[in-house]
């Protein structure tokens, strides 16, 4: 530790003192004193209500896949408000900040830029894809649950553990002033002496174990618990997706654990990976963190890409085009996002063979990607298309995303790039594909699995205002960035002195208004569907006349999913089902209905959350003793929970015959069959 | 279902999204208003990559817009085929055509990488003029070796000759980067980085950092001045003739962060002081480097 830097340590609170909180900025403050009201009132309420009891049982202890993932996107969208209020004040300064400070300060700008992306990568964008896919991917398989339930809800309370973490610095400390891949040298010890980049570090460490045990989960129920028959070339588009996501995720996230842990060496230990004294390397850091980040963005986008087959498919109602050919390429994606990390510093002059090797592959990765594309485009050929919420953002998506793609491969050309890199078209870049790709991929999704999660759809007439004002807002919101990169503005600027800038960048701002009203349409599209929840209620479990497994079961599906394993026939499981009753007209023969058992709820995901967050907070302001103590709690909670000798819970068959006789009745009216056929 | 009013929403979005960048044109002191063969260069390889791919996602966006449409589900006049999922046919154009686009930009942008590339030295008559740069927290310092001087924030340079920057920071990652000349390459700590550009009309151009590097960056800018032979040797004249001299202790007073600093000049360097920086990562010492930003 320098004696510099914390020239106050104490042994009780380390570096910790009263001076950490910025009582005299009232931005923060005001901020927090909000959030923490508001968080106050839902815990009184949820208190008075007496449903703490039922809370604790039923979502935060569950290791049901389903209610997990519910958690993982309920995260993601607080996580999505908070970072977008960020957005707000970075929209706004820039539109204000023509030759004058603005209205933040540099301290203020720079923690703000740096959390935005922090939060929208790590806890929105990563957060809601893994909510989906563990929501999803389990009952596409037609299996009970992921191979590892208790893990699965650990890894929750970790990702829930880093977002806390962050949010925790908005009061007590700051947050990082380096941009959300804390470059080195800026963000060693010498240049960034404060606590921010340890609230980075330890936040992404803590969450990132969370997302690498999820990753081995879903690849584990991937590879090995598909119902029978279904085999890997019958699998829907969405979970090869997942697959090929957490086979990256697998494979990508030691190495930005290991990175940062170098970072970590740094700052903690007097370390020189990357100081610039000493033989340290920054650029070993920067290669590092993109080989890791590339894969990212794929981690990100690979999902989306399967809700988007999902949606489109159903709604044209038709099977998916060239399925084999989608399989290729995401497959392909998977791989060659291992090749294009250096496409993110062609400026570092690593010389003209290295860049254009790297521009090169970059450009054969879009190949799979255009596949893609017109893959969906061939899959609304000849459909009868139903433009209900999740096919407008489906939509939407194509034609963003394909702009999006193009500037990014002209990125990819390095000449272009030397002239645009780290520009805001680069921003303009990047946003174009996340929210046009990704966010959008995460709303259609929402919207169509929402009725099997809750059992009654969503309102229509709001999610179509939310489309509207989305998808103009984005418009209004970066084209104009992308003629401000154009006109050689640079990123993270806090204030600038270009008056030809402004009207651009207003205009911007009025972008942002219009996404703040799609996301208070999308707010307003939850609480009128919760009180119109009878009218809105899915009562077939098959709200879309849908074409995989999870729509064979009932909205919600009960714990075990399935009473009786699903037999897969062939691609489009739920499809075939429905085809051969209507040619039959009749529902297949009553299986044979056995006990199972189904793992019981486990609290150890969120103690051993409760005590790494204790341990990041005390790693954060040096409070070793309570290091130790999360560290050895954390870790005593997991023996604990390996010493259990009670782990299941038993259903008996008369119950699963109950429930299976009641939706297969729902089902045989939904397929028009008499009553009499059904059993 | 409101098909009809998404149908009017689209058309009027599509357009409107792909039209700012091509109207913006020459009219603004951006990337496409070079002043230098370099900033040409890299704004044609740009704008020809640019075009190409508008051929593929033009048709492409149109194409997803008008099957959205006719396929909606209340046009009686499209025929359903629910069970059309394949065609050998079309996944051979569906493969061929992103990568046929891909080898033809591939190739612009290997040779475009290789005859742009920042650090090759611009083929021309006159000899290019060398400029030592080192990036500060948070202002350029400009050194011109062969004239003994040495500038902050501000580049002075005669028009038409190729200026040879070699780069290297004295604290963190920046990147020197002037729109009008193109190109820009990374200052970086113990590293030194080349950077050629010529500017071929007279004119002041802007000069930025386009690295992110901490509480001063938005003040990190500078000017680069192209003029002729004449009043550049004026302006070599009039540095030399006043100001202080930068030497170690000059160099120490630089190492000090400081904001938003106007330009200024050096009368003499102390001799060897960038191959000096480079070598020591831009710190005096090691030692001394540790305990602190502040020196």
């Amino acid at each position: 530790m320098n004696p510099d830097v914390a020239p106050q340590t104490s042994f009780l609170f380390g570096k910790l003192g009263w001076n950490a909180i910025p009582f005299d900025e009232p931005l923060p403050m005001v901020a927090s004193g909000v959030v923490a009201t508001a968080i106050l009132g839902v815990l009184i309420w949820t208190w008075r209500r007496g449903y703490f009891p039922y809370l604790w049982r039923e979502w935060i202890t569950s290791v049901d896949h389903k209610r997990i993932g519910v958690m993982y996107c309920l995260l993601a969208g607080l996580m999505l408000l908070r970072g977008f209020s960020d957005a707000i004040m970075m929209r706004s300064q820039q539109a204000i900040a023509y030759a004058n400070n603005g209205y933040l300060p540099s301290d203020h700008y720079d923690q703000i830029f740096s959390a935005h992306g922090t939060i929208m990568i790590f806890f929105v964008a990563m957060t809601f894809m893994i909510g989906l896919m563990n929501f999803v991917v389990p009952l596409q398989l037609g299996v009970r649950d992921v191979a590892f339930p208790t893990l699965n809800s650990v890894s929750f309370w970790l990702t829930a553990s880093g977002a806390l973490l962050i949010n925790v610095s908005l009061v007590v400390g700051e947050f990082a002033k380096t941009g959300w891949v804390v470059y080195p040298p800026l963000s060693e010890l010498r240049f960034s002496p404060g606590v921010g980049v340890d609230y980075y570090l330890w936040a992404i460490q803590i969450s990132g174990v969370g997302t690498l045990l999820s990753g081995v989960n879903l690849v584990t129920t991937i590879l090995k618990m598909r119902a029978p028959g279904m085999g890997y070339t019958r699998m829907p588009m969405f979970c090869w997706t997942a697959l090929a996501s957490n086979l990256l995720i697998v494979a990508a996230f030691p190495i930005l654990t290991t990175t940062l842990a170098m970072l970590t060496l740094d700052r903690y230990l007097g370390f020189h990976f990357f100081t610039n004294e000493l033989g340290g390397n920054a650029m070993m850091f920067v290669n590092l963190i993109w080989a890791w980040g590339h894969p990212e963005v794929y981690i990100l986008i690979l999902p989306a890409f399967g809700v988007f087959s999902e949606v489109v498919s159903t709604f044209s109602g038709k099977p998916l085009f060239g399925y084999r050919s989608m399989i290729l390429a995401t497959m392909a994606i998977c791989i060659l996002s291992f090749m294009v990390w250096l496409h993110h510093f062609f400026t570092m002059g690593a010389g003209a063979d290295v860049n254009g090797f790297f521009g090169v592959t970059t450009m054969i990765i879009a190949v799979p990607t255009g596949v893609k594309v017109f893959n969906w485009l061939f899959t609304m050929y000849g459909g009868r298309i139903r433009f209900t919420t999740p096919m407008l953002w489906s939509v939407g998506f194509m034609v963003t995303f394909v702009i999006g793609g193009m500037t990014g491969v002209l990125l990819a050309v390095p000449p272009a790039d030397f002239v645009l890199h780290n520009s805001v078209f680069l921003v303009a870049h990047f946003h174009n594909v996340i929210i046009g790709g990704v966010l959008f991929g995460a709303f259609a999704g929402l919207t169509y699995w929402w009725p099997k999660a809750f059992g009654f759809q969503l309102d229509e007439k709001w999610g179509k205002r939310a489309f509207w004002l989305w998808i103009t807002g984005f418009y209004v919101a970066f084209m104009p960035l992308y003629v401000l990169g154009l006109m050689g503005m640079t990123r993270r600027l806090q204030r600038y002195d270009v008056p030809e800038w402004q009207p651009w960048l207003l205009v911007a701002a009025v972008g942002v208004v219009l996404i703040a009203g799609g996301i208070a349409s999308q707010i307003a599209q939850i609480v009128v569907s919760i009180r119109n929840r009878k009218q809105l209620a899915d009562v077939t479990g098959d709200p879309w006349d849908g074409r995989t497994l999870e729509w064979i079961t009932t909205s919600p599906p009960p714990a075990f999913n399935f009473a009786v394993l699903p037999d897969v026939e062939g691609e489009e499981a739920y499809w075939n089902v429905k085809s051969l009753a209507r040619e039959r007209q009749r529902l297949s023969e009553l299986p044979d209905y056995a006990d199972i058992e189904m793992p019981k709820n486990s609290p150890t995901g969120v103690v051993c959350a409760f005590f790494a967050t204790a341990m990041g907070f005390a790693l954060i302001w040096h409070i070793w003793w309570l290091v130790a103590l999360g560290f050895v709690g954390a870790w005593a909670t997991f023996v604990i929970f390996a010493w259990r000798d009670d782990p299941e819970y038993e259903i008996h068959a008369r119950d699963l015959e109950a429930h299976d006789r009641e939706r297969r009745q729902a089902k045989a009216k939904l397929l028009g069959l008499r009553e009499g056929d059904v059993a | 279902m409101k098909v009809f009013d998404s149908r009017r929403d689209y058309r009027w979005v599509a357009p409107s999204l792909l039209l700012p960048p091509l109207l913006l044109g020459a009219c603004s002191p951006g990337v496409l208003d070079p002043a230098g063969p370099v900033a040409a260069g890299d704004r044609i390889v740009l704008l020809n990559a640019l075009t190409i791919m508008l051929g593929i996602v033009v048709p492409t966006i149109l194409a997803t817009l008008v099957f959205a449409w006719w396929f909606r589900a209340g046009n009686s006049k499209a025929t359903y085929r629910p069970s059309w999922a394949y065609s050998g046919r079309l996944e051979l154009l569906v493969w061929s055509i992103p990568a046929l686009v891909v080898i033809f930009l591939g190739g612009i942008a290997w040779i475009g990488s290789h005859d742009l590339d920042p650090s090759r030295p611009l083929a021309s008559k006159v000899a290019p003029l060398r400029v030592d740069v080192v990036a500060l927290d948070w202002k350029w310092l400009f050194i011109y070796p062969d004239q003994g001087i040495a500038s902050i924030n501000r580049v002075v340079a005669p028009v038409g000759t190729p200026i040879a920057f070699h780069i290297t920071s004295a604290t963190v990652m920046n990147s020197l980067f002037v729109p009008q000349l193109g190109g820009q390459i990374y200052a970086m700590a113990g590293m030194e980085t080349k950077l050629h550009l010529q500017a071929d009309r007279p004119g002041s151009y802007r000069g930025i950092s386009a690295h992110y590097s901490g509480k001063g960056f938005p003040g990190m800018v500078f000017r680069v001045d192209a003029v002729s032979p004449q009043q550049f040797a004026g302006w070599v004249g009039q540095a030399k003739a006043a100001g202080p001299v930068l030497d170690r202790a000059g160099y120490l007073a630089l190492l000090k962060e400081s904001q938003n600093v106007p330009p200024s000049t050096y009368r003499a360097v102390l001799p060897g002081l960038f191959d000096a920086v480079v070598r020591d990562s831009g710190t005096v010492s090691a030692k001394s480097a540790k305990d602190g930003r502040q020196q």
